[in-house]
């Protein structure tokens, strides 16, 4: 799956699902934490997240919608 | 909540009605709302809008003085009906050719849907709140959206117990989202409530209905007209995929202007939680839920992009009011919101 290389998708338990959006961020379902490039642990407060896979998110490691203001090719 | 200030003969035999039912004569206002039907806009008709939106309120949470049994009053049914033919047919309409050229588009339900937001010609008040706007104008928009977010997904939720399978897992779970997920100082209407309250503005659920214009008022009763009619789900849902996948763009100018204004941090802090709510929430409403419904056939599906349709369009009609209103230094309601934000 192409996901950020960066981000680590941590839980307590097995069962994280992932989702990946075309076009889009990708969607994690029952992560506790993601843990971005610089080893910063981001706590997953509700129940789905979209994390960026554009890296143009000005609020990484979540999905703030920028990459549908990016031209297509 | 008490009942709002009648805005014509309309209201005012409806009011009466609704506070008496003695007083209720319904084929006399039957009779008014087909006289108004030529040459009336019903979008911007003050008088039919704010008999639709009491109508509809009466199956939230009604309203002081009056009997909760109105809610099924038979005869205030028969009223509505009459006004909502009139509406619907107005926003079907309006919105024709739109919705043909955007259902005739490449790709998946999805993909399509978010080809249609995406494409959709309107002028952008995030963008005039981000760059120019007063402290007096910003206010004017909350109190605006207030009439709404104040309920914020109460219409979307009607449509949760008529789905089944993915869809209704789907819908639920950004139900729980948008509910607080299990917090309810994370509820987003209440994140709106304390966001009014930090910029001195009235939180009280109903309390700006008097002041705000006719196209505020269409673009609730078109969720209340969708989310109760089981008949009108598809455009529910269409119209709940649109607006999720509207706001997190505009959400962060929204925030941005805020904090060029000044305006204490739960204002903006409303608007940064939509950012990234909604980048979640667009990609489940689309795929998900408007894609699971818009299977269903062709006319659950033409109906998904005329729920899409009306947001988007009542969406400009509004942006484009304000705005005029803005730019020629008028106020946006129809009269100046109490209180003044607390800069």
């Amino acid at each position: 799956m192409n996901i950020d290389p960066d981000f680590k998708v941590s839980s307590r338990n097995d069962d994280v699902e992932l989702v990946p959006c075309p076009d889009g961020p990708v969607l994690v379902r029952g992560a506790d934490t993601i843990r971005d490039s610089e080893g910063v642990d981001h706590a997953v407060t509700r129940p789905v997240v979209a994390l960026c896979r554009c890296g143009k998110s000005s609020r990484k490691p979540w999905c703030d919608s920028t990459h549908k203001a990016i031209p297509k090719d | 909540m008490e009942l709002p200030q009648a805005r014509g003969p309309l209201s005012a035999g409806l009011f009466g009605g609704v506070r008496d039912p003695e007083q209720l004569h319904p084929d006399v206002l039957v009779e008014q709302v087909r006289q108004l039907l030529p040459g009336s806009d019903p979008l911007t008709h003050d008088d039919l809008q704010l008999c639709l939106w009491v109508l509809y309120e009466l199956h939230y949470r009604g309203f002081a003085r009056v009997d909760d049994a109105a809610e099924w009053d038979p005869e205030l049914l028969r009223v509505r009906r009459v006004l909502e033919h009139f509406f619907e047919d107005e926003l079907r309409r309006r919105t024709r050719e739109t919705v043909a050229a955007a259902i005739a588009g490449e790709g998946d339900v999805a993909t399509r849907l978010f080809a249609f937001c995406e494409s959709f010609a309107s002028p952008s008040v995030a963008q005039f709140v981000q760059r120019e706007a007063t402290l007096e104008q910003v206010n004017e928009f909350l109190v605006q959206r207030s009439i709404y977010h104040l309920k914020e997904f109460d219409p979307t939720s009607w449509s949760i117990p008529r789905l089944t399978g993915g869809p209704k897992v789907a819908l639920a779970e950004v139900q729980y989202d948008e509910y607080g997920a299990g917090r309810p100082e994370r509820l987003h209407s209440q994140m709106f409530a304390d966001a009014l309250e930090a910029c001195g503005l009235d939180s009280r659920y109903g309390t700006y209905i008097d002041q705000v214009p006719a196209t505020t008022l269409a673009v609730n009763n078109a969720m209340n007209m969708f989310g109760l009619h089981r008949r009108l789900q598809p455009a529910a849902l269409g119209h709940f995929g649109a607006f999720e996948a509207t706001s997190s763009l505009p959400s962060r100018r929204f925030a941005a202007g805020m904090r060029r204004l000044g305006l204490p941090e739960p204002a903006p802090a409303y608007f940064d939680e939509h950012v990234e709510a909604d980048a979640v929430h667009e990609q489940i409403a689309l795929r998900d839920v408007c894609a699971g419904v818009a299977a269903e056939g062709p006319a659950a599906l033409h109906d998904v992009f005329f729920g899409a349709a009306v947001c988007l369009y009542l969406g400009s009609v509004t942006a484009t009011e304000s705005l005029d209103c803005w730019r020629h230094g008028r106020s946006a309601l129809r009269q100046p919101a109490d209180g003044a934000a607390v800069a």
